[in-house]
């Protein structure tokens, strides 16, 4: 498959500010930030996750637990995944029963990664809430999952992807919408 | 998966390491995944084993799969059918994988070249054990960090024991240093020839010897059912080659103590050294299931290739695409 | 009459080699000589070609009476003539047991109707090849038996083997044994060492051979009877018959092409190449092509022993012993021994001929008046064995695909060709 890149969404700066501003969402509309944890979804929305807690901190002192999950085990389509898929492990070092979670990921399309995390956060325990966070929404939902901390909604195309791209993970830091040319 | 000889050691890496989300999964509250659903894997166990069968069950079903069962004792292969006319049976039903286990060495390999589906050899003969090796592996690099140039110690009769060589295979790979210790008939010069390079083997009669200075110790059951040959007096081997507390002190003091299963307390090992907190035995039994779920998963959970090898992943993050 | 023309004759029986045409008329040999004019005979030009004595088979199974689907004194002799054999020695252990003269009539009978090469039947040395009583050799002997042996199995024990020698030493008949100590082969499957250790499949020593080779030389000494090894497959056995030898004991032995060819190294679990005695070591196989060169081995036998697919289609272990090989034997003698420049192609020759024949006690030559039965043959012919283009009813053997340089040409039995390219 090869790809080329149509345009740059957000640069480094932007993708920082859309991150705090994602953070003050959060504190003010949980009404106390006590009973909250993060769940970074492998792998990008693994370091989002990071970077909002700490955000998070930075604005009063408050200190999330922070989680990762690897959803591969749950999904419903590993036939077209790599035929090789390398499984990571979870690690979710709170409990997760009565606990408010903040599922974060970094792109929201179909809904089927979220469908599967959901899966894998029901078999650690009962959480009380599950809310959704992602940077990216860009539509074509297959599932009814919405989220309810978007950091930018984006209108695409089904031959376009949407690269988000963490220096944790990429070695560099910007958000690319790239076509998908056969 | 036919054996271990034949694999890297990136490919056992890899397979270790794929190991590790199982051993989480057993730690959750709710054990059962989807992920193999709709999947059916055929058990057929030609030789009795209720550990390795129950293990291997019990894998597929918090994958999420199904399991067909075939047991010797009530099949109709007491009436005569040959193993390939089983086979083809049970390849004409379907199932994904079939996981296997038969008395006659190279079994699991004749059936695996004449169907399509992948074969697990749950043991052929006295051939190999591959699954049984990686739990130990698993098991041995979790206690230690790294199964790189261990002294390992291999107690009972070798020459009979798939284990032993699936497990010289495996450790062999990493650079090990072997001490064979057991019945002298049990434990011919032809066994140090399976060193492969890097790795060394070597036999000695008294398990004392064996012992020192070893940092792992895998004791092997005791076979008294033998055709063609006359069996050791249990006193005989109790006498000389029972790993007792005395006889473990011999060994570093971090060695760990491994077992296949089932023990006879009292005869190839002391019950103090079986319930000792260097016995590894109860972990074994947890990651046996991690192994056996990982490979079921690296086999038939996804986009699936000719083969039936293990390769490396190179997956890239063509999960993107489907989200 | 047919005359054989421009062939280059080999016979090892004097020594000859020389660009020589044969005549034959009849079923005998009628003239041998340089530039023979014979208007009125059918002629086969055999440029190119090796003309030696007919190749006999000392050790082959054709299977019948008893176990046709594997193979028949038919099928069985259309292989052996596309392998070059002009007589073949059938052994005994057909069902029922060649053990008696009706059975061995029955068996020439139907030689006579059905066989491309001559069929010499080897009688049973004991009832059944139980090991106990004697089997009714003098009858056998005059039915026509040309040896006798209880093959499949040894003889059974040291008191039988000396009274089967005793008795066939009067009758003038040679005794072949299948050498094996049975308590270090049961159960095994292959040949004892680092293959079978690695595959874990049971193997036997290589003494299980030599501790019975080294009990059959003393019964021979004690005797005075011809004794013949059967497919001898060891340097330790290869010594035993040596010593014999120079001992002035009338001790003669053959070797089989898979067992000069092929070492345990080859054998994964493919049942293509389960056998009895198994394959063996590097060491013993060098020992053999040795003693092949050197005189110590009289004679080169194939031990064709067909099983129908159905049959070798299970676990190795369950598998019967046995392959096939009358259509490879000479390829491969010439593969292994003349073309590695170890072996003089006179020699080669000796081992299908002049050697099977010592052994037998009779004599195989060109020269007037003999047998017309001919092998011909080219040692450059470029060609590939596939067992499904065998004449053999059966499939099970290690030479399946492999491509050869060197294969028989023509085999002319009773002054017929019953066989060519």
């Amino acid at each position: 498959m090869r790809v080329v890149e149509k345009s740059q969404l957000m640069s480094a700066t932007e993708i920082d500010r859309t991150i705090q501003r994602l953070a003050h969402e959060i504190v003010e509309k949980s009404g106390g930030t006590s009973n909250l944890g993060l769940i970074g979804i492998r792998r990008r929305g693994v370091p989002l996750a990071q970077r909002i807690v700490r955000a998070m901190r930075g604005i009063d002192g408050v200190q999330v637990p922070v989680g990762t999950l690897d959803i591969t085990l749950y999904r419903d389509d590993l036939s077209k995944v790599a035929p090789h898929p390398v499984l990571q492990s979870s690690d979710i070092p709170f409990p997760v029963d009565d606990k408010d979670l903040i599922l974060t990921d970094d792109v929201l399309y179909t809904g089927r990664t979220v469908r599967a995390a959901m899966n894998g956060l029901f078999d650690l325990g009962r959480p009380q809430s599950i809310r959704l966070c992602v940077l990216i929404d860009r539509g074509h939902r297959e599932l009814p999952i919405e989220a309810s901390f978007v950091g930018r909604h984006v209108q695409t195309s089904d031959t376009e992807i949407i690269e988000v791209r963490l220096t944790e993970v990429d070695r560099e830091e910007r958000v690319m919408l790239v076509e998908r040319v056969s | 998966m036919l054996g271990i000889e034949p694999l890297t050691v990136e490919q056992i890496t890899f397979l270790l390491d794929q190991s590790k989300p199982f051993q989480e999964i057993q730690r959750h509250p709710l054990k059962k995944l989807a992920t193999l659903r709709g999947k059916t894997v055929a058990l057929a166990f030609f030789e009795p084993s209720t550990r390795t069968r129950i293990s291997f069950g019990t894998a597929a079903a918090r994958l999420g799969s199904d399991t067909m069962n075939l047991q010797a004792e009530v099949s109709s292969l007491r009436k005569g059918e040959s193993l390939l006319d089983t086979a083809r049976t049970l390849d004409a039903m379907k199932p994904d994988c079939i996981v296997m286990r038969h008395s006659a060495s190279g079994a699991a390999e004749f059936v695996a070249r004449r169907l399509e589906i992948p074969v697990i050899n749950a043991g052929d003969g006295t051939h190999e054990h591959p699954t049984q090796a990686l739990l130990d592996a698993l098991t041995i690099r979790d206690r230690r960090g790294s199964l790189e140039g261990l002294n390992v110690a291999i107690l009972g009769d070798i020459l009979h024991s798939r284990v032993a060589r699936s497990n010289l295979h495996l450790l062999g790979k990493f650079g090990c240093r072997f001490t064979l210790g057991g019945p002298a008939m049990w434990v011919p010069r032809e066994l140090e020839s399976l060193a492969p390079p890097g790795c060394s083997i070597r036999r000695v009669a008294r398990i004392e010897q064996a012992l020192e200075g070893a940092d792992v110790i895998i004791v092997l059951r005791v076979q008294q059912e033998r055709q063609h040959e006359s069996a050791l007096a249990l006193a005989e081997y109790i006498l000389l080659y029972q790993l007792t507390p005395e006889r473990l002190r011999l060994a570093r003091p971090e060695a760990l103590v491994l077992h296949p299963g089932p023990m006879i307390r009292g005869l190839e090992i002391d019950p103090a050294v079986a319930d000792g907190p260097q016995s590894c035995v109860l972990e074994q039994v947890t990651n046996g299931l991690a192994v056996r779920m990982a490979l079921l998963f690296e086999l038939i959970g996804s986009a699936q290739t000719e083969s039936s090898a293990v390769a490396p992943a190179q997956a890239k993050d063509a999960a993107d695409a489907a989200r | 009459m047919l005359l054989v023309k421009n062939g280059r004759v080999l016979d090892p029986s004097r020594g000859t080699d020389a660009m020589l045409d044969v005549l034959l008329e009849g079923d005998r040999i009628a003239q041998v000589a340089p530039a023979i004019s014979a208007p009125s005979a059918e002629v086969f030009d055999a440029t190119g070609m090796v003309v030696a004595p007919g190749f006999i088979d000392l050790h082959c199974h054709l299977r019948e009476p008893g176990d046709e689907p594997s193979e028949t004194l038919e099928s069985g002799t259309r292989a052996a003539a596309r392998g070059g054999f002009t007589a073949v020695c059938a052994m005994p252990n057909t069902k029922p047991v060649n053990d008696n003269a009706s059975v061995t009539r029955a068996i020439l009978e139907r030689a006579q109707a059905a066989a491309s090469v001559r069929v010499w039947p080897i009688g049973a040395a004991s009832r059944g090849s139980k090991g106990e009583e004697l089997a009714e050799i003098a009858a056998m002997k005059q039915a026509g038996i040309v040896a006798v042996s209880d093959d499949g199995r040894p003889i059974a024990t040291a008191r039988l083997l000396r009274q089967v020698m005793d008795y066939c030493r009067s009758l003038d008949l040679p005794v072949i044994d299948h050498c094996e100590d049975a308590s270090l082969a049961a159960g095994a499957v292959m040949r004892e060492g680092n293959q079978s250790v690695r595959l874990g499949l049971r193997g036997m020593p290589a003494a299980t051979e030599s501790i019975a080779v080294a009990r059959d030389v003393q019964v021979a000494e004690l005797t005075g009877g011809r004794l013949h090894i059967a497919h001898l497959s060891t340097r330790a056995s290869l010594e035993l018959v040596r010593a014999a030898k120079q001992r002035g004991l009338p001790v003669t032995c053959e070797v089989t092409p898979h067992h000069f060819t092929l070492t345990d190294e080859d054998l994964a679990y493919d049942t293509r190449f389960k056998m009895n005695p198994p394959l063996a070591s590097r060491s013993d196989r060098d020992a053999l092509l040795a003693g092949l060169t050197d005189g110590t081995v009289d004679a080169i036998a194939t031990d064709h022993a067909p099983h129908e697919p159905a049959l070798k289609d299970v676990e190795f272990d369950r598998a019967p012993f046995g392959v096939t090989g009358f259509e490879t034997a000479l390829a491969l003698g010439l593969e292994q021994l003349v073309h590695t420049g170890g072996m003089t192609l006179m020699r080669l020759v000796e081992l299908f001929t002049a050697g099977p024949a010592r052994a037998l006690g009779i004599t195989r030559r060109v020269a007037t008046g003999e047998p017309a039965d001919l092998t011909l043959f080219s040692s450059e012919h470029a060609w590939t064995f596939r067992a499904v283009e065998s004449a053999s009813r059966s499939r099970n053997t290690p030479f399946d695909g492999r491509s050869f340089r060197g294969a028989p040409m023509a085999t002319i039995v009773a002054g017929r060709i019953v066989w060519r390219r």
